[in-house]
């Protein structure tokens, strides 16, 4: 009773912080302050509508402020619904779920959008009851295990095994996708499990199961285990223990290291880039049961892949991750994160060298690829020099169908399996494969 | 919330702190486990409460000096002449940003280790709750059988 006066009261009487007053005269110049940049976002959340409604396999659970795709129907909803609202209420001008660019909801535009949202009956302002509906469950346990994002990373897995120089098994597939798809769904939840306060202060995160309290604590992390424990059981017993350590080890990597180091260090961002080219290296080892060269340069390209498209994305959350505590390039070594995204665009030109130097693709690939690689190192390398807004977004917007489009090409590229020399070679591999399948599924 | 209610409540984000807050439902037979609970909760609750309302306070404080001071550095007004709020883009604030989140490394990795810790009874404790809650109903279900 007394605790909810108290804050029923510090709402009205606006501030038990030492610079209240400072706080109250600021708001009105911020007002106005606070409408332009209203208008900004309302420029591009319609500009990237348009351009994020394609969904593109992307590898990982990197970052929280990874764009989370589960936001975008949501949003969507959200965008039409902006116009009819009072121009100094900013609601919800997420942009779509892919960037958040513009995600910055300082705290005194929480004050200035709280006044007008008063008036307004927004589901959200209502006190809710902490009671978990059977019928909500399945949205809240997808949103949850970001289930868009797992998507995304188990059709990463599936890359990495239809490029797998073996003759393609279903089964094995299927049980691969599946088992790493409930690893993602575990990692994905321990991550929200860990982050409720820090996601309740980013733009991006706050409408999160936890945050909400839409689920407890307690079911999350049992959500989490029985996703968990199955996959890996799944990957280790009913594809190869090589796919289930990787797994397992990725969701280590993913909860204990990535998400904790992302509040301690820059390194986060390294350590992400490898969470998310795990995968694909998983799909080449369910298939082929070894870890080849192969499988690496697959992983390779996910890792390099990933520094510029999150670090032209993390170029406009600064003020986000400067609040609430993140230690990102992008905030404390600028010219770091620029250097970076650029020195991996060009490394993905090299990889795909590689590609059929190992014997993955034929030599088509380096060709073809060519362009889209030239492409993206060259929006890097205007990223490294003018190092604004626009620069870091249209590198990000190209990351996004920059690495569909290059996977798709590498599998068309993809070195024929019936290669005459190696036929037998393959046969013989895919019969002991077959075998062992068969000892393991009675 | 509602007299009636056995649940907890959740209620909107706080202005401050951008945090929920929740209204602990009592039960008139509370254990003594449960009542642990409920304790570690409404403390972990106050305690975030208390950090963020006034980090993003002093957040928006140094902001709107940093603004300030740049502006005048420049010879500019807060407001130039039609009135409009004079802004540093993206690109002025980074240095603010950078320096903001280095002078407040020490504070967050303090509020981290106590928020992990936190987070981790208190889920501990929900799972040893709900389990003596489990055995209680299997033992009443098993008295009401007989």
């Amino acid at each position: 009773g007394l605790f909810v006066w108290r804050l029923k009261g510090a709402g009205t009487r606006h501030i038990p912080c030492h610079f209240g007053h400072l706080c109250r005269a600021a708001d009105d110049r911020l007002i106005t302050f606070q409408y332009f940049n209203f208008l900004r976002r309302m420029y591009v959340t319609q500009y990237n509508k348009d351009l994020s409604q394609r969904a593109k396999p992307k590898s990982d659970p990197v970052a929280s402020p990874f764009p989370e795709l589960q936001q975008l129907d949501r949003e969507k909803k959200v965008i039409h619904k902006m116009s009819p609202v009072s121009p100094v209420h900013q609601p919800w001008p997420e942009t779509s779920g892919r960037t958040e660019l513009r995600g910055v909801k300082s705290p005194a535009e929480t004050e200035a959008s709280a006044t007008a949202a008063r008036a307004e009956p927004r589901e959200d302002r209502q006190w809710k009851e902490m009671k978990l509906r059977l019928d909500e469950l399945p949205g809240i346990l997808a949103r949850l295990s970001k289930i868009k994002l797992t998507a995304l990373v188990v059709s990463t897995a599936s890359a990495g095994f239809a490029m797998a120089p073996v003759p393609f098994d279903l089964p094995c597939f299927l049980l691969a996708s599946l088992g790493t798809g409930l690893a993602s769904c575990a990692a994905n939840s321990i991550n929200q499990f860990f982050e409720v306060p820090f996601d309740s202060n980013m733009n991006r995160t706050k409408n999160r199961p936890l945050v909400r309290g839409q689920i407890s604590p307690l079911l999350a992390v049992c959500f989490a285990a029985s996703c968990g424990v199955p996959g890996i059981a799944l990957l280790t017993l009913g594809v190869n223990p090589l796919t289930g350590a990787l797994g397992a080890f990725n969701i280590f990597l993913y909860t204990c290291c990535y998400t904790p180091m992302k509040r301690m260090s820059i390194a986060n961002t390294w350590v992400g880039a490898v969470v998310g080219a795990i995968p694909p290296v998983m799909g080449w080892t369910a298939a082929t049961g070894s870890l080849d060269a192969g499988a690496l340069l697959l992983g390779g390209i996910l890792y390099s892949w990933q520094f510029p498209h999150f670090n032209a994305l993390s170029w406009g959350l600064r003020e986000d991750y400067s609040r609430g505590g993140y230690c990102m390039m992008s905030v404390t070594h600028p010219g770091l994160c620029r250097r970076v995204a650029l020195r991996h665009c060009l490394a993905l030109i090299g990889l795909s060298v590689v590609a059929p130097v190992l014997g993955v693709t034929t030599w088509t690939f380096p060709v073809i690829s060519l362009p889209i690689n030239l492409y993206i190192s060259y929006l890097g390398f205007r990223f490294y020099r003018d190092a604004d807004r626009s620069s870091s977004r249209k590198l990000f917007f190209c990351s996004l169908w920059h690495l569909p489009m290059l996977l798709l090409v590498m599998f068309t590229c993809k070195k024929s399996v019936l290669d005459k020399e190696d036929k037998g070679d393959l046969l013989a591999k895919g019969e002991s494969h077959g075998r062992a399948m068969e000892i393991r599924l009675p | 919330p509602p007299a009636h209610s056995h649940n907890d409540w959740i209620g909107p984000p706080d202005k401050h702190s951008n945090l929920r807050p929740v209204i602990f439902y009592v039960p008139p037979e509370e254990s003594p486990l449960e009542r642990r609970l409920r304790e570690a909760r409404q403390e972990a609750q106050a305690c975030n409460q208390r950090f963020w309302a006034r980090h993003n306070c002093a957040f928006r404080q140094e902001k709107e000096e940093f603004i300030y001071s740049r502006l005048k550095a420049k010879g500019l007004e807060m407001r130039d002449e039609t009135g409009q709020k004079a802004t540093l883009n993206a690109e002025e604030m980074a240095d603010f940003y950078k320096d903001f989140l280095s002078k407040n490394f020490r504070k967050h990795m303090q509020y981290n280790r106590d928020w992990y810790k936190r987070n981790f009874t208190i889920t501990f404790l929900m799972g040893q709750v709900a389990l003596a809650r489990a055995l209680r109903w299997l033992r009443w279900k098993k008295k009401n059988v007989e």
